[in-house]
């Protein structure tokens, strides 16, 4: 904020010499400079926030935060089209596509805080405060002279903003609005490509239908019997049993099978009473602390 | 207060953006950086509108933003398949384009 202020103090002891002798039609009032020192720092400090958030989300969320004060600021400046178009494009659809990406690609994906190049962290603020010192300053210097005529003239005129720009969309910059449309369409093919993902490739995932085909050319069509199915209980461990009662094979629980006697030893006491007292907790693996009982 | 104000404003954020596209590692975070510098633009484009007094600024403002669209679709794209044959999201992993 200090540029700013210097700025603005370089703009307030050179307006005196600037003031033209005709009314300047476009005069900032009270209500906007207020909207301006409010919405303006909120925005700075969205992209000071996106900045230095180590999480990604929690940088799109102060991103988000900058433009949402931007497309009031769009408002405040007579450009209410754009503003609204700022907040429904890019909050709306733009923020929302890169948190789905965000989630998608992994919201623990943070920054890595190795210094890949060293030094180089300190040479981008180095250029980043001089890039914004130059800027801020010639910009400052060039357009002290300039008068703002301002959008009340154009914006009253000819059915306001919003119609004023589709009659300029669809007259003046009908070709250029044209290809956007191509440029759209083409982004819409590049991201269908992009993001198809090959089943027959590097990953091999079965479709339905193979595993449909599969499971009939195996040697069982039907679906395996459940656990506990006309057992005395419905637990994983409690093998169905076959009409003439006895147990089948195909509803044993590999994990559980495959798990040695001894390290069941805790749960079967648990389950059967002996021991230990049954309880819901039964199968977890750990005996109960004996202090617990 | 002039409308420099606001030109001032937004070669401040267009500043922060480029620092984020040097500094930061993530590649979505990096995009977002490059968003909050076409937004600057953007208020640029707004703010020189309203100081010539024609509707011009905006439209092109408006196509900025019809731009920043398409490229976010497929910039986020790429950033996925790199994400699903690296699984990673960091730039510093991404040097090369195949394999």
């Amino acid at each position: 904020m200090s540029v700013l202020n210097l700025a603005q103090d370089f703009l307030v002891a050179a307006q005196p010499a600037t003031q033209p002798a005709a009314p300047v039609a476009d005069t900032i009032s009270t209500g906007e400079a207020v909207a301006f020192w409010i919405l303006g720092p909120l925005s700075l400090l969205g992209a000071l926030g996106m900045l230095f958030a180590r999480n990604a989300v929690h940088s799109a969320l102060w991103l988000v935060l900058t433009m949402l004060s931007l497309g009031v600021i769009y408002m405040v400046q007579q450009a209410p089209f754009l503003g609204f178009v700022q907040i429904i494009v890019y909050t709306g659809a733009i923020m929302m596509l890169f948190l789905f990406v965000l989630m998608l690609v992994g919201r623990d994906s943070s920054d890595s805080i190795v210094e890949v190049l060293r030094g180089q962290r300190l040479a981008a603020a180095v250029l980043g405060v001089g890039f914004a010192g130059l800027v801020v300053g010639s910009l400052a210097q060039a357009f002290t002279r300039v008068d703002s005529v301002g959008l009340t003239a154009v914006n009253s005129s000819g059915g306001g903003n919003v119609a004023n720009i589709g009659a300029a969309l669809f007259t003046k910059y009908l070709f250029v609005f044209e290809l956007t449309s191509a440029l759209l369409i083409t982004a819409a093919v590049g991201a269908m490509v992009l993001a198809y993902s090959d089943r027959h490739g590097k990953g091999l995932k079965k479709t339905q239908r193979e595993l449909v085909e599969e499971r009939f050319k195996g040697d069982r069509p039907g679906s395996l019997p459940g656990p506990g199915v006309f057992a005395t209980a419905n637990s994983v461990a409690t093998p169905a049993l076959l009409p003439d009662g006895s147990v089948a094979q195909e509803s044993l629980s590999a994990l559980i099978e495959a798990t040695t006697k001894e390290h069941l030893a805790d749960d079967v006491a648990d389950v059967s009473g002996t021991g230990h007292r049954a309880d819901a907790r039964a199968l977890t693996g750990s005996a109960p602390k004996e202090g617990t009982e | 207060m002039t409308p420099t104000y606001y030109l001032l404003l937004s070669a401040l954020l267009f500043s922060l953006g480029a620092v984020g596209v040097l500094v930061r590692r993530n590649a979505i975070v990096v995009f977002m950086c490059v968003e909050l510098m076409l937004n600057a633009v953007n208020l640029t484009l707004v703010t020189f509108s309203r100081m010539h007094g024609e509707l011009d600024g905006q439209v092109m403002g408006f196509f900025v933003m019809v731009v920043a669209a398409a490229e976010v679709v497929v910039g986020l794209t790429i950033i996925m398949s790199i994400f699903r044959t690296r699984r990673s999201a960091s730039v510093d992993d991404s040097n090369l384009l195949k394999y």
